[in-house]
């Protein structure tokens, strides 16, 4: 059952994937985990250990030069360019600096995914406003980002990440610019997504906020995973 | 190995996809005219340019058509001499004539004796006292034929001519089409300048378009890399793109037909003046509404295809890092 690359338990399986970049610099060098559905997780390591080539793989935003990469059952390598939308349909993402739209209101930016998908205008208004009320923002939807404080930015940036349900949500250093407390307030946020069904997978260099939490770690250094790689595929462990 | 899944398309049902396909188009199409809109200097710019650089096609086009019409009534004017054999009793040139009058190809005959000739080359010619000492009259009989429209091209009268010349009655045949022919051939050197400097504003046309768009996209470079991210397919993306193109183009295909619409009355009233001169009536054609559907249609393609080209060279090469 576990043999397959793209059998349905697993929501992200990478098996002995490296990646070079053209130039010659190596991302990442034989690594190899999975994530079952449903499971939370952190992916942690200096910057420049790979973090974000990881997360560029999974959304087939790079594509890996060896190894195979297997998201929600789709083997990367045999999904062709003009079907890639689709596939990140199924994968909320949430970036650092947000990649919101300055010019558009709050509830532009998170029905866009929506818009893209086809929905009509009721159900859009609907979901958009769920999503709102679930990050807190309730009552924001004619504000521009601009307007926002960071936190409430970030907040935005998850909505839109969340509103079309997808079943895999990645974040790139979701808590870099923020204190503590607003971070742990992020991290509960991904929680209750994940309490219902989501599977969540966190890229930080924030340790202090992983040790609090009792969730299983991927750590990456120089492009390789090392030490309590708590991930590996012989070593599974739950939430 | 378990077997790929097919990627989810869509989760909509079937007729909600139909649906959704058309009113996304219609949002696509007022979106795009909502932007030109919102920044109405620089696209009226832009649609200056297509405006003017359609209008000078187009008005070389009304001038072709004026021109054709006036050589069709020139053409008319196309006639055939048949010279009679000498020595044919007048009875039998009264039954050539009616013969040649029954030709379908024929709209009218004309029949000048040969005193009649001798006195019109007396008086023409200026030779008239040397003619008085000839003992015989030289000149044969002559009948003139007119080909109806159908016939009065060059191609047309020469055919009709070999075939009068087959009557027993006629010595030889003249048609006096060189004037015609020469202007012919002006016309059609003129319709193909036409066409080709018509070909290289077309060509300008879509180069202006796709300019235009390629800024556009450079101006909504962020976005386009959101969009991406979040999953919008290439014809999502490039479909904004596409309609402000077709904006354009029938915009500036509008603006043209006014300008055209402009030109010719300016030039009308001294064209009446001119023709005036020469006793016609003949007044100088515009577009016709037909016309104007054809040159917004054309120019709403070239604005298509300028964008569309513009989007294929620069979208792919917008992806997120």
């Amino acid at each position: 059952m576990m043999g397959g690359i793209n059998n349905w338990v697993t929501m992200i399986r990478f098996e002995q994937v490296s990646k070079i970049y053209p130039g010659g610099q190596k991302a990442l060098t034989d690594v190899s985990f999975h994530l079952k559905r449903g499971e939370m997780a952190f992916l942690t390591g200096h910057s420049g250990a790979g973090k974000s080539t990881l997360l560029k793989l999974i959304s087939v935003i790079e594509r890996a030069n060896g190894g195979r990469v297997a998201i929600n059952g789709h083997d990367i390598a045999k999904v062709r360019p003009k079907d890639v939308p689709y596939l990140r349909r199924d994968i909320g993402m949430i970036f650092q600096n947000h990649h919101l739209l300055m010019d558009r209101s709050v509830f532009d930016n998170i029905a866009l995914p929506l818009v893209i998908e086809g929905f009509a205008l009721h159900e859009i208004k609907k979901r958009v406003l769920a999503a709102l009320d679930m990050v807190g923002l309730y009552g924001k939807e004619r504000h521009y980002p601009i307007m926002l404080s960071g936190g409430e930015q970030q907040r935005v940036g998850i909505a839109r990440a969340i509103v079309n349900k997808p079943p895999l949500l990645l974040a790139d250093e979701p808590t870099g610019n923020l204190d503590p407390k607003l971070s742990m307030d992020i991290l509960r946020l991904f929680e209750t997504f994940n309490d219902s069904g989501t599977t969540v997978l966190i890229a930080t260099h924030d340790l202090g906020l992983i040790a609090r939490m009792k969730y299983r770690t991927l750590t990456l250094k120089q492009g390789r995973v090392i030490g309590g790689d708590e991930l590996a595929p012989s070593q599974v462990f739950h939430g | 190995m378990d077997k790929q899944p097919q990627l989810v398309r869509s989760k909509l049902p079937f007729t909600g996809r139909i649906v959704m396909f058309f009113i996304r188009h219609i949002q696509h199409a007022m979106g795009s005219m909502g932007e030109l809109w919102r920044n109405p200097l620089s696209s009226l710019m832009t649609m200056a340019v297509l405006g003017v650089s359609l209008s000078l096609p187009a008005a070389l086009q009304v001038l072709v058509k004026n021109a054709e019409t006036i050589t069709q009534s020139w053409n008319s004017a196309a006639e055939i001499s048949l010279f009679i054999d000498e020595g044919r009793s007048e009875r039998s040139i009264q039954s050539l004539i009616t013969r040649i009058g029954a030709y379908p190809e024929v709209s009218a005959v004309n029949y000048i004796n040969r005193d009649q000739a001798l006195e019109e080359f007396q008086r023409l010619s200026g030779f008239g006292e040397a003619i008085a000492y000839l003992d015989d009259n030289p000149l044969p009989a002559v009948v003139t034929v007119t080909p109806d429209i159908k016939h009065a091209s060059p191609n047309g009268a020469r055919a009709l001519l070999k075939k009068l010349e087959l009557e027993p009655e006629v010595s030889f045949g003249r048609l006096d089409i060189e004037w015609l022919e020469r202007l012919q051939a002006v016309v059609r050197l003129l319709e193909r300048t036409v066409l080709a400097i018509a070909l290289l504003l077309v060509l300008a046309v879509v180069l202006v378009i796709g300019n235009t768009i390629r800024l556009a996209i450079m101006n909504r470079r962020t976005e386009i890399e959101v969009m991406k991210l979040v999953g919008a397919t290439e014809s999502f993306i490039q479909r904004p793109f596409l309609y402000t193109g077709i904006w354009f183009g029938v915009i500036g295909g509008i603006l043209a037909w006014i300008i055209i619409n402009l030109l010719v009355w300016y030039l009308d009233g001294a064209l009446a003046d001119l023709l005036g001169l020469y006793g016609s009536t003949l007044t100088m054609q515009s577009l016709t509404l037909t016309e104007l559907g054809q040159l917004v249609l054309l120019a709403s393609f070239l604005g298509w295809l300028g964008s569309y080209l513009s989007v294929r060279q620069h979208l792919r090469a917008i992806e997120p890092t």
